[in-house]
């Protein structure tokens, strides 16, 4: 099981975090500066995987963003690799060629494509078609809902 | 109203979005903090405002600063506001909210329970979905026993987006509310072949996860699992099912078979999972010019994949001893790591002195201390490992501590220590060169303390105080290293080592009056020795620590006492020196438990009334012989001995009194020199040569690396042993020979034989303590192998019909006679002059007992007459014998009218010294067709007497357990059997070739002839049961001949 997924940038900026489990806020602040200490210390073309308590932590960089997990010491880092991998293919399908400002700005997309991709630290959907169709489909009701509401963003104010 | 909708909505116009936010953030690097509180102060105030729109704005920009670090637990009731709209939009924002700020400990949860149940019934499958993931991130018991029921019908809607949702979040429902596993269970069984495959997935993640915390649950679901790995088309799938395979089949081992052909099918078919089987022979083939990520992520991987290999295949790892020590070098820590847990099972007795080579090489270079201190617990757990195993130089490993020691800020200190302190008290050779080497650590203890005072690393000096002062009379020059330990540097250690300090100070002093009395001449040594003591010991007095300042306190008073009677010339040494009398022996943690408490000893009564202070201090001896325990701050307490209580003549007349106890007590942990003996042998190690080295080097220099030579020295003691062995070999090859067989472990390992014997105390094997119980029947060891094989010879002949009584004329007995164990028959303490042990040891058993002839009652066809012949082998008195046979299922010992099943017999005879008699048992047998065996016990008084004292003693009931075979029976049962026996075969031990008519009279014997090995033998028989043991029983001995 996962038990959390951070996102952080080259300066250890947290860009976003998942907590499958409950963690108290204290505990989670140690650990995102534990994972950003010991990730960006890496040196370049270093393996992804690291040991950290008893937890397996699996990172990767694409662009400037860290995308770091933790899973339990029995799971297969490859797996993880590529749920990681999984996320970026998403998040790039989502936002068309996806950069850190992107999530910077539409962090709570970027948390919902997460919701549908993973549950409680289990993949959910593996299926690219089916996860994509969810989310525009979440979406689609989101804008039907903001064209019904006559006013907010909608009224042509400058 | 529409004014009041107009005028939220011009207002929001100004409100910040959350773009606006971050963008603002952005734009004032400098003061964020002050930024981020106006905006927070914003938030605040649309948090009060009714309009949803705005409310749902500001927790999404809460959000937001929740990551970036900021408190936001105050709006945990608006969250809660926002997740109860009706819109999805704002619904979706709230419970995004609730699922990263909310925690366990969020009181508002509670209100939510009804919310999330209106949610979960929700005809818009999003806002079901919405609700599910938020729950799966703050889902506590109680809402888990509040909505396990409705989670559980969503496991069955009708859209496979909710039924997986649904079915992922059962398991955290599972982790809270462990009851709703039982009434889940099938319906989840059941989703594991839901038409929808993420739903498939889902599932079977969910069972993964719950077969790993408990496999043995889930094996009847392993032919469901087995279809689905075979039919799946998920790769994500399979590698999950193949982890929960990997956890079923140690538990069922006919799975690991139906595995294979599928498992190699898949890995043919399929890239990926084949990555983890490549990566082995791709990190570790390729010299690795290209260093590339992804063949970095392939080293770790066959790393991490051949420490799994190395569990069971231990030799096919090994071979890539040099890849793995090439892996040490990788700059990257987590495959260095990997490749250190790798070394930990590698080693060999070979092998440790390179490999912690090139292991301190890296500690060296290491930078990072984490890094760094990961090595040297490496390093210490491979040497120790199963009780220093592999070493076979322990002069060696000293100097490896030593080395170790000069490292700059570890934290593992009491690490160095403690295996200092186990290899000086164990290995008992290397006492004298650990204690030089330990005088040379204290002299230079400034090295180690330096410039801080936190620094781990001066734990060592704990050790080394308490190794020079325990064994100073290996010292070279005692008076140096006492003036080493009383430096007024020392009192900026720790307190606890200052103590230890002290108190070895006060051992030292005792060894140096003992060197200086030997020649009267220079008393002035003595005095001087007294005068430094006296000196430096006030610095201790005043220190802050209560422990230190006791102990100072003490002995200042006793030298200056010692002083006074100097000054006197009165000889001082014996007395001083009997204050710290007794060698300590290794004891096994357990040990104090196995020595069986003797009968009418109340352990938790006073022996004498609590005041005197001597048995604590006895207590205190005892547990600091406690290996590992030594470290032990409240031990250490113990040790303290308190003579400012009595005068010291007092002391040292209780102390003499004491000693002569310990040496009458059995019971008390001694070395005497027997013991010693016979414990070096129950290790099995007897034919060790201990080579004496001869140090030309004294290694005075702290500052150099000087295990090295030791690498080498090893190396040329090998080859000489080798030599050795060679020369002994050509004279001893005929009788090694079959023996060296038995040995365990791989030729190659065996030829390296230890410098140094580590006495190996295991927590089951309480040498020490079994040795000095008098144990007054030891076990006839010796002649057991030889018993053992005519047990199988009577087996053999065991069912075969007899129709003479056959005298066995193999008189060395035909039942094993065996002593209960001694912690059962644990007889009360002797005192030590009494004759009878010294009796008991020359001779092992006072009473030989023979079974002389087994024959069938004339008159009953199911009765057995057993004749047994008892030799009283003792000088002593044997009576009251009382004979005793457990009944079986087809046997039973006739015992006289009116007795219980369970009363044993009284042989009706008494045996002086040296005579036999033979007494007759009646047994009554069910069946002939099954061999049997039976066990018994004969209880016998012994008579002791002897000249100094007037009267004999007793020695009560002494049950020694006897074991029968039967192996003959009657023939009057009717059974026809007929035997025909071919014997061929050139092997002259065999007995039933010199004997064949003690295997059965029937059968026609043809001479064997010598050149052939084989036997045949036909056999007819009415009674197909018997006849099938006894050609098994044949088949046995042969087999084994």
């Amino acid at each position: 099981m996962m038990h959390f997924l951070l996102l952080f940038s080259r300066q250890g900026k947290l860009r976003l975090q998942k907590w499958f489990t409950p963690v108290p806020e204290r505990e989670k602040k140690k650990i995102v500066r534990d994972m950003t200490t010991m990730v960006l210390g890496r040196k370049p073309r270093s393996c992804n995987f690291l040991h950290w308590k008893d937890l397996k932590i699996v990172y990767k960089k694409y662009a400037s963003l860290y995308f770091c997990c933790g899973l339990d010491a029995e799971e297969n880092e490859l797996l993880a690799l590529e749920v990681l991998h999984r996320y970026v293919e998403l998040l790039d399908k989502y936002f068309g060629n996806v950069c850190e400002l992107d999530i910077i700005f539409n962090f709570e997309k970027a948390y919902f494509i997460l919701d549908e991709f993973l549950l409680g630290g289990e993949v959910q959907e593996t299926s690219k078609q089916v996860l994509s169709r969810s989310i525009e489909a979440s979406d689609m009701l989101q804008e039907a809902e903001i064209d019904n509401s006559d006013y907010d963003l909608e009224l042509g104010w400058p | 109203m529409a004014l009041k909708i107009v005028k939220g909505s011009i207002d929001r116009m100004f409100d910040k979005n959350l773009q606006d936010l971050v963008r603002g953030i952005r734009n004032h690097k400098e003061d964020e903090a002050k930024y981020i509180s106006t905006c927070i102060d914003e938030i605040k105030q649309e948090l009060k405002q009714d309009n949803i729109a705005v409310k749902s704005n500001a927790v999404c920009k809460l959000t937001y600063l929740q990551m970036l670090g900021y408190d936001v637990s105050w709006a945990a009731f608006n969250i809660v506001e926002v997740m109860s709209s009706s819109k999805f939009t704002y619904k979706r924002i709230g419970y995004l909210a609730a699922s990263q700020c909310f925690h366990e400990s969020t009181d508002v949860i509670m209100l939510t329970t009804n919310q999330i149940r209106k949610d979960l019934s929700s005809p818009n499958q999003y806002d079901t979905g919405v609700a599910l993931t938020g729950l799966s991130c703050f889902v506590t018991p109680d809402l888990a026993r509040d909505l396990a029921n409705d989670i559980m019908t969503l496991m069955s809607h009708t859209k496979p987006y909710i039924r997986k949702k649904a079915v992922l979040i059962m398991y955290k429902v599972f982790l809270k509310y462990p009851e709703s596993l039982r009434p889940a269970f099938p319906r989840m069984k059941e989703k594991l072949e839901d038409p929808d495959p993420g739903v498939q997935s889902a599932a079977v993640n969910v069972i993964c996860e719950l077969a790993r915390r408990n496999p043995k649950n889930y094996l009847s679901l392993a032919p469901l699992f087995f279809k689905l790995m075979t039919s799946s088309t998920n790769n994500w799938v399979l590698i999950k099912i193949i982890k929960l395979f990997g956890a079923l089949t140690p538990l069922e081992p006919r799975l690991g078979k139906k595995l294979i052909e599928p498992l190699t099918n898949l890995i043919h078919s399929r890239i990926l999972l084949c990555l983890s089987s490549v990566a082995v022979l791709i990190s570790l083939s390729s010299g690795m010019p290209n260093h590339s990520a992804s063949i970095q992520v392939m080293k770790y991987l066959g790393l991490l994949a051949m420490s799994k290999i190395l569990k069971t295949h231990p030799k096919s790892v090994q071979s890539h001893k040099d890849l793995i020590l090439q892996c040490l070098d990788d700059k990257d820590e987590s495959i260095r790591l990997r490749a250190l847990d790798l070394l930990y099972g590698m080693v060999s007795k070979k092998n440790l002195m390179e490999i912690v080579k090139k292991l301190m090489l890296h500690v060296d270079k290491a930078e990072g201390t984490t890094y760094r201190d990961e090595l040297l617990t490496k390093i210490i757990d491979i040497c120790s490992q199963s009780n220093y195993q592999y070493i076979t130089n322990f002069e060696w490993y000293i100097s490896i501590l030593v080395e170790l020691t000069r490292l700059e800020g570890t934290r593992h200190g009491h690490l160095i220590a403690s295996q200092m302190l186990d290899v000086a008290i164990r290995v008992k050779a290397i006492r004298a060169f650990a204690v030089a080497q330990m005088a040379t650590l204290l002299d230079n203890a400034h090295l180690l303390t330096g410039n801080t005072q936190h620094n781990g690393i001066c734990e060592v000096l704990y050790a080394a105080a308490w190794i020079c002062g325990e064994f100073s009379e290996h010292l070279e020059d005692p008076m140096a290293t006492l003036e080493a330990m009383l430096r007024p540097k020392v009192a900026t250690l720790p307190g606890h080592i200052q103590a230890v300090y002290v108190q070895n100070a006060a051992k030292l002093f005792s060894t140096v009056l003992r060197g200086q009395e030997g020649a009267p001449a220079d008393s002035k040594v003595a005095q001087e020795t007294s005068q430094l003591l006296i000196d430096r010991l006030p610095v201790f007095v005043q220190s802050a620590n209560l422990e230190v300042q006791e102990r100072a306190s003490c002995i200042l008073q006793l030298v200056k006492y010692i002083q006074k009677l100097q000054q006197k010339d009165v000889e001082v040494a014996e007395e001083v020196t009997a204050l710290f009398a007794g060698e300590l022996n290794p004891v096994a943690p357990k040990a104090q438990k196995k020595v069986p408490v003797p009968e009418g000893l109340d352990l938790d009564a006073w022996i004498n009334e609590p005041p005197s202070g001597s048995e604590s201090e006895d207590e205190g001896r005892k547990t600091k012989t406690k290996g590992k325990a030594v470290f032990a701050k409240e031990e250490s307490r113990h040790t303290k001995p308190r003579y400012t209580e009595v005068d010291e003549k007092e002391l040292a007349k209780r102390r003499e009194v004491r000693k002569a106890e310990q040496a009458n007590n059995p019971f008390y942990i001694k070395a005497s020199p027997s013991s010693q003996k016979v414990y070096q042998e129950a290790v099995g190690v007897e034919h060790i040569p201990v080579v004496q080295i001869d140090l030309s080097v004294p290694l005075k220099v702290p500052g150099m690396p000087m295990s090295d030579q030791y690498v080498k020295q090893e190396e040329e003691r090998r080859e000489k042993n080798k030599a050795d062995r060679k020369k002994k070999d050509k004279k001893k090859r005929r009788e090694k020979g079959r023996q060296r067989r038995g040995d365990s472990g791989p030729e190659s390992e065996e030829d390296i034989t230890p410098a140094h014997m580590v006495d190996i105390v295991t927590e089951e094997m309480p040498e020490t303590a079994l040795y000095t119980i008098p144990c007054l029947f030891p076990s006839q060891k010796s002649s057991k192998h030889k018993k053992k094989k005519q047990k199988k010879e009577e087996k053999d002949k065991k069912k075969k019909k007899h129709q003479h009584h056959h005298h066995h004329s193999d008189g060395a007995g035909d039942e094993s006679v065996q002593n209960g164990t001694v912690e059962e028959e644990e007889p009360l303490p002797v005192s030590k002059q009494s004759p009878f042990i010294l009796s008991t040891q020359s001779n092992p058993c006072p009473l030989d007992i023979q079974v002389c002839d087994i024959q069938g009652n004339l008159h009953d066809g199911s009765q057995v007459v057993v004749s047994v012949i008892f030799e009283n082998k003792c000088d002593s008195f044997i009576k009251s014998m009382e004979f005793n046979v457990m009944d079986s299922l087809n046997s039973k010992l006739q015992r006289p009218e009116g007795a219980g099943p369970h009363d044993s017999l009284t042989v009706p005879f008494q045996l002086p010294p040296g005579i036999s008699n033979e007494a007759r048992f009646i047994f009554s047998m069910q069946s002939i067709v099954m061999p049997q065996k039976l066990k018994g016990t004969l209880t016998f008084i012994v008579k002791v007497s002897w000249s100094c004292s007037p009267q004999s003693t007793h020695i009560p009931h002494y049950p020694n357990q006897i074991e029968v075979y039967l192996s003959r029976v009657p023939n009057t049962t009717g059974v026809d059997l007929t035997i025909k026996c071919l014997l061929t075969g050139s092997n002259q031990q065999y007995l039933l070739l010199r004997h064949p008519c003690n295997i059965c009279p029937l059968c026609m014997c043809p001479c064997p002839s010598q050149a052939d090995q084989t036997v045949s033998i036909d056999a007819k028989c009415d009674e197909p049961g018997l006849l099938g043991n006894v050609l098994d029983e044949i088949k046995l001995t042969f087999s084994q001949c």
